[in-house]
């Protein structure tokens, strides 16, 4: 390959976030949707909790997993409209569905930043 | 089981009609008969203006693909008796152009089948490896690359392919399986420049991951886990490109 390529590091983030949603989404939406608020399981309090967000490392995982699934969200959304709802504008929906996901990674930080 | 069914065939000559239209024709219904003897029935005594390809009647020859029903089949491969009472529609494959009736231009894959490079490319071999003598693998590299090998160019998987069906430009699911058919051979050196080629704008990251050509595949190759892991090889090598330095690659 003698030129760089943005595609296919767009695609391994795309990738990679999909990984991430299919495996942490229904374990989270497991327990705080279910585990927690049935009962089935203790739930952390929230001093605890906060202090685990708290944490360098559970800052840095958590900002790269949103990251991760913003890219996703955004190209399988750029998609959605290209060959679904043949939407011709190319451009337009490129630069609204990327931006969307780095304005919602902006909010991820602020949010993450606030509770650190 | 009633002793005749009825084949909606698409008829269409370019040069003379404005369009495709439907001509219908009652065929004997048969345990044994295929989509394709109900057409070959249909040539032989009833109308012989009808076009088809057809070779083999054994699902080796890939010519006798169609849309059987909507869905891109082997006709030689299709019983009538599962498509029961009918009517049978039975239409060209669908995102090629129509040459006549059920017979497709296969022109465009023809082009786009030697860019993949599907040949065994080796700078060594006649330095190596006499070239009237055997090369050897073992059965363990033979099974590596062999469900790619299966494909016989049937272009069910093209008919079935929304995203070729969008942009013909899209290289396609066959030729990339058999890419990869030829990167997964232990004689072959030509994974860099297959990946060079696949790696452009029309190559695999134009798939979207539908599936579709795995679904209909009749030889069960898997040509959406082969672009899959085309476009994990090209994003690879991208990172390496962007981390290590030219000599270390």
């Amino acid at each position: 390959m003698s030129r760089r390529r943005v595609q296919p590091l767009v695609w391994l983030a795309f990738s990679a976030g999909g990984v991430a949603a299919a495996v942490l989404l229904p374990s989270l939406a497991l327990l705080f949707g279910l585990a927690f608020p049935l009962g089935w399981l203790d739930p952390p309090d929230h001093q605890h909790l906060l202090a685990v967000v708290g944490h360098p490392v559970t800052f840095v995982v958590l900002l790269g997993t949103f990251v991760l699934l913003l890219v996703h969200s955004a190209h399988r959304f750029r998609y959605t409209l290209y060959d679904g709802l043949q939407i011709k504008k190319k451009r337009t929906v490129a630069v609204l569905c990327y931006g969307a996901a780095v304005v919602g990674s902006g909010a991820t930080l602020a949010v993450l930043w606030a509770a650190a | 089981m009633a002793d005749s069914i009825r084949l909606r065939v698409s008829r269409y000559r370019p040069d003379t009609d404005p369009e495709p239209h439907w001509q219908e024709y009652d065929v004997p219904l048969r345990k044994e008969w295929t989509v394709l003897d109900g057409l070959n029935h249909v040539k032989n005594e009833v109308d012989t203006t009808l076009s088809f390809r057809w070779s083999c009647r054994m699902g080796i020859c890939g010519s006798c693909g169609m849309n059987v029903d909507g869905e891109p089949r082997l006709t030689c491969a299709t019983f009538l008796s599962d498509h029961a009472p009918g009517p049978v529609t039975v239409e060209p494959l669908a995102n090629f152009p129509v040459v006549r009736d059920l017979v497709v231009d296969l022109s465009d894959f023809m082009a786009k089948l030697p860019r993949v490079k599907p040949w065994i490319i080796h700078p060594d071999d006649h330095r190596t490896v006499e070239p009237d003598v055997e090369y050897l693998q073992t059965p363990e590299q033979l099974d590596a690359y062999k469900q790619f090998s299966m494909c016989i160019n049937c272009m069910l998987c093209y008919a079935a392919c929304p995203v070729y069906g969008l942009d013909p430009e899209f290289i396609g699911p066959a030729a990339i399986a058999l890419a990869e058919r030829y990167d997964l051979d232990s004689r072959d050196r030509g994974e860099r420049e297959r990946l060079d080629v696949l790696v452009e704008h029309d190559g695999v990251y134009g798939c979207t991951f539908v599936g579709e050509c795995t679904r209909v595949c009749p030889k069960h190759v898997d040509p959406a886990a082969a672009i899959q892991r085309y476009k994990l090889k090209a994003a690879m090598e991208t990172v390496k490109a962007f981390l290590l330095p030219r000599g270390a690659r």
